[in-house]
């Protein structure tokens, strides 16, 4: 699925997902980085050395979960835009995504908007928390949308204003 | 005649550095290009690079041709020749033959050129390919990236490389909807982040699918719609498996050739390698080709990406500067440390099909 369709599957994503311990603790990177191609940003963006220094450039990402403070400093950062924050300690149902999104409209903080699963399907509505769109960003706006909680590992993008097309 | 000791044609990534890099060992450099900005291919990426720190990772491709061209433009010992085309090398004496601005013949005699001239795009045969609203990849980036006009409404994306898939994810960012990728691959030959970044959207990618035909609106004679087909795994389509979309566009964006005529002209000696998208120079390690003093960087040097294409340019340029006694204290390390890059940049398991394809060019 994923090198026929761009989509990975559940085994792909097991290798990815944080452990559950250390999801109930707050908020937590997710890195969808399943190829073994040059780059390193993600771990030069982070400043907590939870994402471990690369020997070779084409390693895959490795988390140190435990260093993680789920800050997003590498959302943005990351070129294949491979990389989720991820919040299952937000309220007792909901849960929050943090997601890079280089779309216009931007979504503005409080409003509804579509949440869609890793094929672009809609699953359902969340309300966006937070848009961080600053100079750091540079264009790869993160945005923090509330989503039930048991979506947390399937929502990976949103639409805003609907069903335009 | 017009004398210069390095003479870079193009001033696309690979260009941009050689001349730098020449320069920086001190150099007199003339670069000539023929678009009347510096930059290349490097003004339409609005997406982040890849790579490292040393090679703008994370830095938007449109951002890095800023910076280079902004170096360069400052710098004493580069001369700039815009809007200025290479149309003929002469290999008995050396000089290069330009067009000025379309009106005025100039002549170059270099002591050392460096080729940097790009590469083109591949096409595909299939009927009516010749409608208007069918389109290289490329000149839709120029369309909505450089100029701000949307090419159609609704497109069909041939080929899951990285361009097919980057030019798709900018589609939709620009409001257009992206109907299918197709790839008659039995698998995207582009980076996956990239393939999840469109499938995020709602985007199929159909892999093994080619197009068969496409078909003109009886007014206005433009696209209307296409048909694909699936093939098997031997890339024979499958008579049966025929599916009609309806688009004003169809992309295509199945590889690209190096651009090598001033190569050939130079007596260079060619070889095809499919690996690296078809003729290119025979070359050694410091990118020089059989010719003395002709050196080469960037696609025209084998078909691979931008970051790749900044190193050889540095390394061309380095040597290229070295070879005429130019020399500041740092050319071992800075030639060290560029293979360096190179190598790790191809090391892995998607740099496979360029170090077969390399594997059968350095003398």
């Amino acid at each position: 699925m994923l090198c026929t369709k761009g989509i990975p599957t559940t085994e792909d994503l097991a290798t990815r997902i944080p452990p559950e311990e250390r999801r109930r603790k707050g908020p937590v990177v997710m890195i969808e980085c399943f190829q073994k191609i040059p780059c390193n940003p993600c771990y030069t963006a982070c400043k907590h050395g939870a994402i471990q220094k690369f020997e070779d450039i084409n390693d895959l990402p490795s988390v140190n979960f435990d260093n993680c403070n789920g800050c997003g400093l590498c959302i943005s950062k990351c070129p294949g835009l491979a990389i989720f924050v991820i919040d299952e300690t937000y309220s007792e149902t909901q849960a929050t995504v943090s997601l890079p999104f280089e779309f216009l409209p931007l979504p503005h903080e409080g409003e509804e908007v579509d949440l869609l699963d890793r094929s672009g399907k809609k699953v359902g509505k969340g309300k966006v928390l937070k848009v961080r769109n600053g100079k750091y960003e540079d264009r790869t706006p993160v945005i923090t949308v509330a989503v039930p909680k048991e979506l947390s590992m399937v929502v990976r993008n949103i639409k805003v204003g609907g069903d335009v097309r | 005649m017009k004398k210069t000791e390095i003479a870079v044609i193009g001033g696309g990534p690979a260009g941009l550095m050689a001349s730098l890099a020449a320069a920086e060992m001190g150099a007199r450099v003339t670069l000539i290009d023929r678009n009347s900005r510096l930059g290349g291919q490097l003004v339409k990426q609005t997406h982040m690079f890849f790579g490292s720190e040393k090679e703008y990772a994370s830095i938007r491709g449109i951002d890095i041709g800023k910076i280079l061209s902004a170096e360069v433009l400052k710098n004493p010992r580069i001369e700039t020749m815009l809007d200025s085309t290479v149309i003929g090398y002469y290999p008995d004496d050396g000089v290069l033959g330009v067009e000025v601005e379309e009106k005025t013949f100039v002549k170059i005699k270099p002591e050392k050129v460096i080729v940097a001239t790009g590469a083109s795009e591949k096409f595909l045969p299939f009927e009516n390919n010749d409608l208007p609203g069918i389109y290289g990849a490329g000149a839709v980036q120029t369309l909505m990236n450089e100029h701000g006009v949307v090419p159609g409404d609704n497109v069909l994306m041939v080929g899951a490389g990285n361009i097919g898939l980057i030019v798709s994810y900018q589609l939709m960012q620009a409001g257009v909807n992206v109907k299918a990728i197709i790839d008659a691959a039995p698998n995207i030959g582009g980076y996956w982040v990239h393939a999840s970044k469109v499938a995020r959207l709602g985007v199929p990618i159909m892999t093994s699918y080619t197009v068969k035909a496409a078909y003109a609106n009886e007014l206005t004679g433009a696209l209307e719609r296409a048909v694909i087909w699936q093939v098997d795994n031997k890339w024979q389509p499958i008579p049966g498996t025929e599916k009609v979309l309806k688009v004003d566009v169809i992309c295509i964006s199945v590889g690209l050739s190096p651009l090598a005529e001033i190569l050939w002209q130079a007596g260079c000696k060619m070889k095809y390698v499919p690996q690296l998208g078809g003729h290119v120079a025979l070359r050694n390690e410091n990118m020089e080709t059989t010719v003395p003093g002709v050196y080469v960087a960037g696609d025209v040097a084998g078909v691979e990406e931008a970051s790749s294409a900044m190193i050889e340019g540095r390394l061309a340029g380095l040597n290229a500067a070295k070879s005429l006694g130019y020399d500041n204290g740092t050319f071992n390390e800075k030639r060290r440390e560029a293979l360096e890059q190179l190598e790790s940049l191809r090391s892995g398991p998607v740099g496979e099909k360029i170090r077969q394809g390399l594997a059968q060019l350095v003398s």
